[in-house]
């Protein structure tokens, strides 16, 4: 019985469980739910995501939604090491750092690219450019942070890297994409850990699918 | 074994999801929190705090070496510590229950949280600590969202006792410290439309680790003050 994952790759959270399948070389299937005409809100759909969101994810007769548990649910199965929860501290390190992901990271620049992308490209409109400075100064503050983590340690839990930064690379997508993004030229350490996560083979190839799925 | 430590006070939501976790398992812990002060002040005062919390926030944690900040990272990790064949709250073991305890998590992070924290807010902390009145509009609207939420809650719970399952989980109580706040504003009374959320709620809330007094924890075994 196959995996299947449902959503548009160019979702940030979808892209999130792809590149954990990617990362455990585990086969599935991507399949689309056309948004724009409000596919995620209908029966169907809402019987995999109770919440009408994207992405749901299907093994066998389980179905998850979530990306977050999805990806924790996918590399524990495929014998990943990038959860490290073999070892008590580490693991806690890592969900320390994926907690920040989604609190600090996530959270200022999800109303970046919704204004930046959705905005001008789904939907026809102008960015609010009030909402991108507020989050864009959020983001600095958290870059700081980062910056400051990033100096110390070659990747967010330590010297091994973790979910906790891979999970960061589909919003990296999106502020590289975007016009804003030399803001992380002020934080050197910052620049060249998502370098370094953006040359990994797996978040290549989901980079590829957002694009495709984005043209 | 030196009891762990939790910076932050015990009536903070964020520093009760830890402590209710602390008490399931049967932890020994201190409770290292500044009267009414925000973190920064805290910061101000002694500069360690933000090496263990860089954000400023609480609760901050300590176990000899390590330190964690984050209230859910926090709380796996003291799960995962003492899990004992009667508190297995994450139920790590086993690759579909693990699972379902994450969705459920994620879930009350990212659907219930943002939709009930703000009646909170509005109702209860910007009147007794900023003197401000509730903003009707912002509760308005998030009432609304919270109904969305607790139809899927109502489903879910219509079929199992848990949210990830016939098992109590760490999802179920990450729900306590909003949920307890909620109760004393005067919405209350939404729960009563979802009889299956209400039995829920009424089973967590009466769990020996859920006892309002963690809320107020002047003393634990070894708390001290910081002045």
């Amino acid at each position: 019985m196959g995996i299947k994952v449902y959503g548009p790759a160019a979702s940030t959270n979808v892209a999130r469980v792809l590149v954990c399948l990617e990362e455990v070389g585990a086969e599935y299937e991507l399949v689309p739910v056309d948004m724009p005409s409000g596919e995620h809100k209908r029966p169907e759909h809402l019987a995999r995501n109770p919440f009408g969101q994207v992405p749901a994810f299907q093994d066998g007769d389980m179905m998850l939604s979530e990306s977050r548990a999805i990806a924790k649910y996918i590399l524990r199965k495929g014998g990943s090491q990038l959860l490290r929860e073999c070892n008590l501290s580490e693991s806690a390190i890592v969900d320390v750092w994926l907690e920040v992901e989604a609190a600090q990271f996530s959270s200022a620049m999800s109303p970046i690219i919704f204004q930046c992308f959705v905005i001008p490209i789904v939907m026809g409109g102008k960015p609010d450019m009030k909402v991108v400075e507020e989050n864009l100064e959020k983001l600095k503050k958290a870059l700081e942070v980062y910056e400051a983590r990033l100096s110390k340690f070659k990747y967010l839990a330590g010297e091994f890297v973790s979910l906790a930064d891979i999970s960061h690379f589909p919003t990296a997508h999106y502020l590289l994409g975007s016009p804003h993004a030399s803001a992380i030229d002020a934080y050197p350490h910052v620049k060249a850990w998502i370098a370094d996560i953006m040359a990994r083979p797996s978040v290549k190839k989901v980079r590829e699918l957002m694009k495709m799925a984005s043209a | 074994m030196a009891p762990v430590k939790v910076f932050g006070p015990a009536r903070s939501t964020n520093v009760a999801r830890v402590l209710v976790c602390l008490e399931e398992v049967g932890a020994e812990y201190e409770v290292v929190s500044e009267p009414r002060a925000p973190c920064q002040k805290l910061a101000a005062a002694d500069d360690s705090i933000l090496i263990l919390q860089p954000f400023g926030q609480i609760p901050a944690f300590q176990d000899g070496d390590v330190v964690l900040f984050e209230s859910r990272a926090i709380a796996k990790y003291v799960l995962r510590k003492y899990k004992s064949a009667d508190a297995d709250l994450l139920r790590e073991g086993n690759l579909k229950e693990a699972a379902m305890v994450d969705v459920w998590t994620e879930v009350e992070a990212h659907q219930y949280n943002p939709a009930i924290s703000p009646i909170v807010y509005e109702c209860l902390v910007n009147p007794a600590m900023r003197g401000i009145p509730p903003n009707q509009k912002v509760v308005d609207e998030s009432l609304e969202k919270l109904k969305k939420v607790l139809d899927v809650y109502e489903a879910r719970l219509s079929k199992t006792k848990f949210l990830a399952g016939d098992f109590l989980s760490f999802a179920d109580l990450n729900h306590f410290p909003y949920t307890y706040y909620f109760m004393a504003t005067p919405h209350a009374a939404v729960f009563d439309s979802y009889p299956h959320v209400k039995a829920w709620w009424e089973s967590i809330v009466s769990r020996p680790s859920c006892l309002p007094r963690r809320l107020d924890a002047k003393h634990r075994v070894g708390s001290s003050e910081k002045g």
